[in-house]
């Protein structure tokens, strides 16, 4: 029992700290400050610098670009990254698609896609859910019919995260209607530009875009873009929800936020003195830093017990992140005052729903915050909602 | 960085899991507690015998080589038997003796003499820091401790006073003229006293900041063990929860099929792993030569105990039905022992502050 970082750690973190300071250009910085969904073309600047490096899918096997860190030095890089305002990089490639690909994909498969995800020129989109399957997946209907060497592709799928970005789509699709849900889903690699294919931005409740919805009408795709076995698409898809829930307790990113938190605190006032000295936001920001420690906690179990620690408690550092990213959202947007309920659209921002020729009167410190506090309502919902992970708890650690 | 136990810490475990299997069911323990002491001094002498009184000790000190992690494992088994015996004061006790070293440590790692803490009083509302007891300039003490475990059979207390030199720690004699004890029980049974010292001679352990930084020394391991007791409390009322979901019948079948009460479950198996991965915190914490970051993760581990406690042993009492809230079944035992802890040793208040100005080195203290 030696809950702390060892020595090697602390100098791997110092190593990451000074290669961030070093290498992260400044307008990167400043948008990763204001912490709204990454541009595209941000993203693919800081891949290709950390691909140089050796260092965007600290992940992967070495074989196809990974770096070969432990689960600790990956957390830490994480935390550095976070610390530093890099962009977030492309998670539906780097983290989702590629690990099914690298571990069930052909190698005709893993060369055609593996190394544009890791330098950052190809991206993807997952699609699964549709508008009548959400939290129950094997109830979707988007159909594949084999015809020669291709799929035919029919149907929608929707909430598609990074869909107006993407070049790829990894498609869980219906190639068996006879046999039981479950068991009639494969899972097909699907080009964005293949003929039938049209897309619909959903602008979300923050007036900003990071999920759309696609409509495939007899989309021919060949059948080599079939990812390992016919009817075996539900076990990709829950292996890759299985990755999306351990990443998304967000300790990294929820330590950001509390960073920011504080100099957001230091600088906003309250009769007359800085808020962060006002006991009830003391009080408040004390419980949500206790609970980031305790979370922070659990996942560095998981990852110093080798690899994710399961499906288990995958669920529930879920369930309790996504809580804490909406709390403290909230609470900053609390600490901004009259400038928490201002719209203030990312002023560099590639995206915009209407131009209302307005101009926001929220402080730099302030940019971003009510965007965030409004779409973190999104992340108890998304990856599994949090009510179906309490159910997988009951069923799996408690045996109810 | 690893968060295993090792063999030496999983067979203390075990030792402790057997004394409760063997000396310590359900019936037995009822008997105890309605006995006049309240306790069986028999057990004490089991628990030297064993070795669980100095195995949170390091040799140096005048233990068996252990430390934070080893009184954490041994409460936390105390906890699952919901044993009554005052051994987190006996771990108050000997971080202090030991911190100041007191050649009193050795007679209390063996059970030979029972010297027990006597910080608290009523003013403090649980914060050891707030001290009205006076030492005078002939080094007599006054005034009165509050919820002093283990009192009836102390041989000495541990006492904090001011003096005119600032904060002194005390040995006091239990038998002496000036000391009157009013022992009464907490709602988890145990058998508590509040403590009046007038003009009572005292032996100095130690004086100023050498004798506050003691205080806090023990206070952190008392804590950190309180916690692991909390623990053992909150998996045991877990999982007793689980069993019943699962047999008992309403509507044509077992309750634990209903969705409504498997998410309370998981809520309370979620709080119980976050208190688990906060004592760890706190474990690894306690060595640590950062005042702030030792205070920060101990009061976090307190104050995620002291409201997750409470809410995993009241939803175990809710998920129970009527059958929780009465005397014979364990549930509303485990609720009152969470209730007394989130109490003892400062509120989730009280830590919450603290973490905070720990925390927060640009913060001027109000």
């Amino acid at each position: 029992m030696n809950p702390a970082f060892s020595a090697e750690d602390e100098a791997f973190r110092r190593e990451i700290r000074a290669f961030a300071q070093a290498s992260l250009p400044d307008d990167l910085k400043r948008r990763g400050g204001y912490d709204y969904h990454p541009r595209r073309d941000d993203q693919a600047r800081w891949t290709r610098i950390l691909a140089d490096k050796g260092w965007s899918v600290p992940h992967w096997p070495v074989a196809y670009g990974g770096t070969g860190w432990t689960g600790l030095q990956r957390y830490i890089f994480e935390e550095e990254m976070r610390l530093a305002h890099a962009p977030t990089i492309d998670r539906i490639g780097t983290e989702l698609v590629a690990p099914v690909l690298y571990t069930f994909g052909s190698e005709e498969q893993r060369q055609s896609w593996l190394p544009g995800i890791r330098t950052g020129e190809t991206y993807w989109s997952q699609g699964f859910s549709e508008p009548g399957a959400g939290s129950d997946l094997s109830s979707l209907r988007t159909r594949a019919v084999r015809d020669g060497d291709d799929y035919i592709v029919s149907g929608q799928k929707t909430w598609t995260t990074e869909g107006h970005h993407a070049d790829m789509m990894f498609l869980l699709a219906r190639t068996d209607a006879e046999v039981k849900p479950q068991a009639g889903l494969s899972a097909i690699l699907v080009d964005l530009t293949s003929p039938g294919i049209t897309r619909r931005p959903i602008w979300t409740i923050e007036e900003g875009l990071t999920v759309n919805e696609f409509f495939f009408d007899e989309v021919r795709v060949p059948a080599a873009n079939l990812v390992g076995q016919e009817g075996a698409g539900w076990s990709y898809a829950k292996f890759l929800l299985v990755n999306e829930r351990t990443n998304s307790a967000e300790v990294p990113h929820t330590k950001r936020d509390i960073a920011q938190l504080r100099d957001i605190a230091r600088i906003e006032r309250k009769n007359g003195r800085p808020l962060i000295e006002d006991p009830r936001f003391r009080a408040r920001l004390a419980r949500i830093e206790i609970d980031t420690m305790a979370l922070e906690t659990a996942v560095l179990r998981a990852l110093s017990a080798g690899g994710h620690g399961g499906g288990a408690i995958a669920s529930l550092v879920k369930v309790r992140g996504s809580e804490l990213r909406q709390r403290i959202a909230d609470l900053a947007a609390d600490a901004l005052g009259d400038h928490g309920v201002v719209l203030c659209l990312n002023p560099e921002g590639e995206d915009r729903l209407f131009e209302d020729g307005l101009t926001s009167p929220v402080p730099d410190h302030g940019i971003g915050i009510a965007a965030k506090a409004l779409f973190r309502r999104a992340t108890t919902i998304y990856g599994g909602a949090n009510e179906i992970q309490r159910t997988l708890i009951a069923k799996t650690v408690l045996e109810l | 960085m690893d968060f295993d136990y090792s063999s030496e810490q999983e067979a203390l475990r075990d030792s402790v899991r057997r004394f409760v299997e063997r000396e310590y069911d359900w019936e037995r323990r009822f008997s105890l507690l309605r006995s006049p002491a309240g306790v069986d001094p028999a057990h004490w002498a089991t628990f030297a015998e064993l070795g669980w009184l100095g195995a949170g000790l390091s040799e140096e000190d005048g233990g068996f080589g252990g430390g934070a992690t080893e009184n954490a494992l041994i409460a936390e088994e105390l906890g699952r038997g919901l044993v009554t015996e005052p051994f987190i004061a006996h771990v108050v006790a000997t971080q202090i003796l030991a911190a100041v070293e007191s050649d009193a440590v050795a007679g209390l790692v063996m059970g030979e003499t029972r010297i027990v803490p006597a910080l608290q009083e009523a003013n403090g509302r649980g914060d050891w820091k707030v001290i009205e007891s006076e030492a005078s300039e002939s080094g007599t003490l006054s005034g009165t401790k509050t919820l002093v475990e283990g009192a009836a059979f102390a041989d000495r207390f541990i006492l904090s006073a001011r003096s005119p030199k600032g904060v002194g720690l005390y040995l006091v004699d239990a038998q002496v003229p000036g000391v009157t004890l009013k022992p009464y029980r907490t709602v988890d049974n145990r058998r508590v006293a509040d403590i009046d010292f007038h003009d009572t001679p005292a032996l100095e352990l130690a004086v100023g900041a050498v004798a506050e930084a003691a205080i806090d020394h023990g206070m952190d391991h008392g804590i950190v063990a309180l916690c692991g007791e909390a623990l053992g409390i909150m998996d045991a009322a877990l999982w007793a929860t689980r069993d019943y979901l699962k047999v008992r019948k309403q509507f044509g079948t077992a309750i634990g099929n209903f969705q409504a009460l498997q998410h309370r479950m998981a809520d309370m198996l979620i709080e119980t792993e976050m208190v688990r991965s906060l004592l760890y915190r706190a474990q690894g914490a306690i060595a640590s030569s950062d005042p702030a970051a030792r205070a920060a993760a101990i009061s976090a581990a307190k104050a995620a105990v002291s409201t997750a406690g409470p809410y995993v042993g009241g939803q175990a009492i809710q998920l129970h039905g009527g059958i929780g809230v009465t005397e014979e079944l364990n549930i509303s035992h485990y609720y009152r022992r969470l209730f007394v802890i989130a109490r003892q040793f400062g509120d989730a208040d009280l830590h919450m502050d603290r973490f905070a100005a720990a925390v927060d080195r640009n913060a001027i203290p109000a």
